[in-house]
Parts: structure tokens; C-alpha cells; sequence
């Protein structure tokens, strides 16, 4: 027995040991992305290398305002996604109760077909977007990212999933009888009960609208209307290459989203696992 | 695709609804059931409005233009298969796909199966601090791909400085030209992809295995079944749906790997190379936007072909199985 309980421990001390130096593995580039952007450049070809942090802070941030337009291109990431999101939770929803709740004539197909372009590699139609986008008007303006963000299959298809189970058909068929429009059935009753769907669709959107790449490359050209992907990539493109420059960008572009995800990292992780785990 | 909405929609009011008790006439205007049903097309008319625009329309005329000569401004010509033959006979090319598909695996094989051990430690009894460890794997996928891509240039580095050769120097191995070898590029840029799925992927897993039931392992403990034993006949087999869909979700990312090796090699570097960079470069940077079409079909099918293999190897696994 004693031998044994001496096997747990042992046992229990080395997963815990490989499980820190895996979780050490894990944020380390993000730690030393924090230092390198409080590094001078020349730090770069030091040996050994740097791994505390150092004073220019500030003066690599400054550096990076110099370069590129940070504070515009953050702002342009926000609005894209949070507008995309809105739109995307909004229209997403509406269809995901038609197909959950509504009957009507040929909704398994048209559901099929929903369930069909996920399947669609999004680079095989990239070439025409970019000639439609261009058509309209629409190059270097962000309404190019938004109303392609808003085509979005996997939120109609997470919807539909969650409303189905959420809603009883007879609550929506009692407030059918009282009168009440389809709309109305959508605001009052859907909507309200469908609260935490909206939280993880929420989630993922703004996640992948401001982390999105491809796209915005394609068609924002011009510095005002880069996203804030788009800027730092500018800034590795800049006349002289300092990594402590480089890295403040990359370092303050990122703080944002990892900060929101440490307040709020239960719900991001339970909305990844229940949505991973419906398909 | 517009007709198949259009003919729906004209039959809509002659469909039989079931189940539902809404048998309340009212007088004025519609029924009911016509109602709803027009409701509901008008709610998912978005989607198909906006997709036909901007989804279906460009993919069929992605397949037009691999026939045509074009470089955005002038007239289309009509070349018949020469795009293709074009880009089939470029070294180039080939090259991307092997780049690719090299990636691809070195980038997620090891993954999965990390994450899968990973998934299984976070799911022991025994580890404590549980959501500090799953905090700590997921962070990396919050990161957007163009941070990681930018801090694992610098992290790998050419120089003898650079972190990863410096690492590697205390064990005595001489500096890796990263960004311009053959392999040196192939592993950093997997590392890079394994670094941002790995606690992704075990998350998902760990998701997986909670839903197995509990009493399935403690009567294989009954029958004196061994933690290895239960982790190949019980874990595997009942997180099987899981694995499959991770390994597919997988595959389909890896075939369109972009952003890391244009980042992280700056620039269109032969050894990095692969097939979506390859198809933004032929139309973005050489304005061939023919061969660039040619080259999106191309990893279209590719895309189905593997999808095919995928499909029909769970199945093969499902029969074995069973």
C-alpha cells in the first residue's frame, strides 16, 4: 500500500513537471515578444540573448507610431469586426431559427447546401472577389471585409444546432396562436434565449475577423485602410529593420485580444469545446 | 443556384406541415403556414443573396478563368488547357505542393498526437490547477497569425544569436540558416503551426474525453486492465469521431497555409513556398491571373482528393474497428 502510494506521487509529481514545462513552452514567445519590444535592435545579434526586459518600452512604441498609422489600424480592426460580429450574430441567428423552427417547403436542402460551401476552400473564389470588390468600388474600404465576413455558413449551421435544442416548438407555436408575428416570435422569444449561442458565435467571429490575414492583404492597399494584421506586416517591410521597433508593434497589436481572452478565458475555452464538439 | 431558390420559393405554399396544430384560420390575408413559410425564406435570404454574389459566383468563374489569358486589364483570350500546362510544367509549382504537403505533416502529425497526450494529462484526475494549464496552452491560438509568424522570425533567427541557434549552441550544434534552407524553413515554419494548434486541438480532445463515460474505464479497472491498455481500447475508440474530425479540419488548414511562410520567409522564397502562395503570387504579383485561377482549381481538386482519402480511411477504421 505504502509503495504504491508512493508510485501516485512520484507519478503525480511528473505529469505535473511535464505539464509546466509544456505551459512554459506555450508562452514563452509570447513573454519574449513582450522583451525584444523593450529591446534596442542591436540586442538581436547579442549573445547570450536577451530574455528580461529592457527601457525602450517607449521608444519602440515610438518608433512604430512613426512608421505606420497604430491607432487607425487598430480602430479599422475594431469596426471591421465588431460590425461584422453584430451583423453576423443578427443574420445568423434569423436563418438558424428559420431552418430550427420555421416550415417550409424545400428547408433540408437548402440546408444541405448551407452545410456544402463549408466545405469550399475560401481561395478558390479569391481571384473574382478581388475583381468584384474592385468593380464595386469597394478596394481599400473595409465595407470589402465586413459584407464578405457577414457569408458566414458555420454560424447559420451553429445556430440552427443551438435553437433547435434551446426552444421548445410549442412555446413558439403558443405565441403563433396569441398572435404574434415571426419576427416578433425571433425578437422576444428567440433572441433572449439564445443568449449564450450568441456569446460563442460572438467569440469566434471577432477572433477570426481580427486575426484574419488573406483577405484584408488582397484587398487593402492602401495605409489607411490597413487592419491592424496588415500594418505590422507593413512594419517588417519598413526602410530599416529593428526588431525592438517590429516586435512593439506586434507586442501592443496583440495585447488586446490576449487580455480579453485572460478575463474572459472560461468562456472562450467552453465555447470552442461545445462548438467542436456539435459538429 | 437561383433557380433551385426560385422554384422553392413558388412551391412554398402548397407544403404539407406536419405535426403542428395550427389549424386557426384567420381571415385576413396569408395563412398561417404561408406566413411562416415566407418568413422563413425571408430570414435566410441573406445568406443565399449575399452568396450567390460573392461566394458561388466567384468560384464558377474561378473555373472560366483558368481558360483564359489574363492579366486584370485587357481582354480575356481564350487559351484552353495552356494554363494549366503551364503551371504543371513549372518546377515551381511542384514544388509548392511538395512544400505544402511537407508542412503539413511535420506541422500537425506530431501535433495531434501531442495534443492527444496533452488532452489526456489535463483530463487526469491527479493534475491540479487545471484551467491555469488549459489557459496557458490556448493563449497561442489567440495570437493572429501575423504576430506568431513575426516573433518566430526573429526567434529563429539566422544569426548564431538568434534564440533557438543560441538554445541549440549550448548543446552543441552549429547554427541553422532558418529562413533560407531547404529544411531549416519547413521546420520552422511547422513549429510555428504546431506552437499556435497544439493546445487548440487538445482542448477539443479534452472536450472528447469528457464525454466518455466514466464507468467504462472503472470496469476495465475491474477487469485488472492496465492505464495503457484502457487508453488504446477505450480512449481511442470512443474519441474516434474526434480524431476524425480533428485530423480533417487539419488537413483542409494545412493545404492552405499562407501567411506564415509569406511572413516568415519575407517573401516568395522557393523553399517555403506553398500552393496558396504560390496562387497569390501568380495573380497579385506577376498579374497572371489565368495561371493563378488554374492554380486555385488545382487545389480545389487537391482539396477534394484528400478529403476523399480522409473519408475513406475513417470508414476503412469504422469497419476494422468494429
Amino acid at each position: 500500500m505504502a509503495t504504491l502510494r508512493k508510485k501516485g506521487f512520484v507519478n503525480k509529481v511528473t505529469i505535473h513537471v511535464l505539464l509546466i514545462i509544456g505551459a512554459l513552452l506555450s508562452v514563452f514567445p509570447l513573454y519574449w515578444m513582450f522583451v525584444m519590444a523593450t529591446q534596442p535592435n542591436h540586442v538581436i545579434n547579442k549573445l547570450p540573448p536577451a530574455v528580461v526586459p529592457g527601457d525602450k518600452l517607449t521608444e519602440n512604441f515610438q518608433n512604430v507610431l512613426a512608421n505606420i498609422d497604430f491607432f487607425g489600424a487598430m480602430w479599422n480592426s475594431f469596426v471591421v469586426a465588431s460590425v461584422t460580429t453584430i451583423g453576423v450574430l443578427f443574420f445568423c441567428s434569423l436563418a438558424g431559427f428559420a431552418f430550427a423552427k420555421l416550415q417550409f417547403k424545400g428547408r433540408e436542402k437548402l440546408f444541405t447546401v448551407i452545410l456544402i460551401t463549408m466545405m469550399i476552400p475560401p481561395q478558390l473564389g479569391l481571384i473574382p472577389q478581388y475583381f468584384i470588390i474592385t468593380k464595386l468600388g469597394w478596394l481599400n474600404d473595409l465595407k470589402a471585409i465586413i459584407v464578405l465576413g457577414l457569408m458566414n455558413a458555420f454560424g447559420i449551421f451553429w445556430m440552427r444546432q443551438y435553437i433547435k435544442d434551446a426552444i421548445p416548438d410549442e412555446l413558439i407555436e403558443a405565441a403563433k396562436i396569441d398572435g404574434c408575428s415571426i419576427f416578433r416570435i425571433y425578437w422576444n422569444i428567440v433572441v433572449p434565449s439564445i443568449l449564450p449561442a450568441f456569446a460563442t458565435l460572438g467569440i469566434l467571429t471577432f477572433m477570426f475577423v481580427w486575426n484574419d490575414f488573406l483577405w484584408p492583404l488582397t484587398v487593402l492597399r492602401d495605409e489607411s485602410s490597413y487592419t491592424i494584421q496588415i500594418a505590422i506586416r507593413a512594419l517588417q517591410d519598413a526602410y530599416v529593420r529593428d526588431y525592438g521597433m517590429i516586435l512593439s508593434g506586434t507586442f501592443w497589436a496583440t495585447l488586446p485580444l490576449i487580455v480579453v481572452f485572460l478575463i474572459f478565458n472560461k468562456l472562450f475555452i467552453s465555447s470552442l469545446m461545445q462548438g467542436s464538439v456539435k459538429q | 443556384m437561383y433557380s433551385f431558390l426560385h422554384h422553392d420559393f413558388l412551391e412554398g405554399n402548397t407544403m404539407v406541415s406536419h405535426n403542428h396544430t395550427n389549424t386557426t384560420v384567420r381571415p385576413k390575408g396569408l395563412s398561417d403556414k404561408k406566413k411562416t413559410a415566407l418568413a422563413g425564406y425571408l430570414f435566410i435570404s441573406p445568406f443565399f443573396l449575399l452568396f450567390a454574389v460573392f461566394g458561388a459566383f466567384p468560384m464558377l468563374f474561378s473555373f472560366y478563368l483558368a481558360f483564359q489569358k489574363w492579366n486584370g486589364f485587357g481582354e480575356m483570350t481564350f487559351v484552353g488547357f495552356k494554363n494549366f500546362s503551364l503551371i504543371f510544367t513549372d518546377p515551381l509549382f511542384w514544388k509548392s505542393i511538395y512544400n505544402t504537403l511537407v508542412i503539413g505533416l511535420l506541422g500537425t502529425g506530431p501535433q495531434l498526437v501531442a495534443a492527444l497526450i496533452l488532452a489526456v494529462a489535463l483530463n487526469s484526475a491527479i493534475v491540479k490547477f487545471k484551467s491555469v494549464f488549459r489557459v496557458a496552452y490556448f493563449v497561442p491560438n489567440v495570437t493572429s497569425i501575423v504576430a506568431v509568424a513575426i516573433v518566430f522570425t526573429v526567434l529563429f533567427s539566422e544569426q548564431e544569436a538568434g534564440l533557438v541557434n543560441a538554445t541549440l549552441g549550448l548543446f552543441g550544434i552549429s547554427p541553422v540558416s532558418w529562413q533560407t534552407s531547404e529544411w531549416g524553413a519547413k521546420i520552422a515554419i511547422a513549429t510555428m503551426i504546431f506552437w499556435r494548434w497544439v493546445g487548440y486541438n487538445s482542448i477539443i480532445f479534452l472536450a472528447g474525453l469528457q464525454s466518455i463515460p466514466k464507468d467504462l474505464y472503472e470496469a476495465a479497472e475491474i477487469d485488472g486492465a492496465k492505464k495503457w491498455q484502457q487508453f488504446l481500447f477505450i480512449t481511442v475508440p470512443m474519441l474516434k469521431p474526434i480524431i476524425v474530425f480533428v485530423v480533417f479540419t487539419a488537413t483542409i488548414g494545412s493545404l492552405q497555409i499562407f501567411a506564415e511562410p509569406l511572413i516568415f520567409g519575407s517573401g516568395f522564397r522557393e523553399e517555403s513556398m506553398t500552393i496558396v502562395l504560390y496562387l497569390w503570387r501568380e495573380a497579385f504579383s506577376n498579374n497572371a491571373f489565368g495561371t493563378a485561377s488554374a492554380t486555385a482549381v488545382s487545389l480545389f481538386l487537391l482539396i477534394i482528393v484528400f478529403t476523399t482519402i480522409n473519408f475513406f480511411a475513417s470508414n476503412r477504421l469504422d469497419k476494422s474497428g468494429k
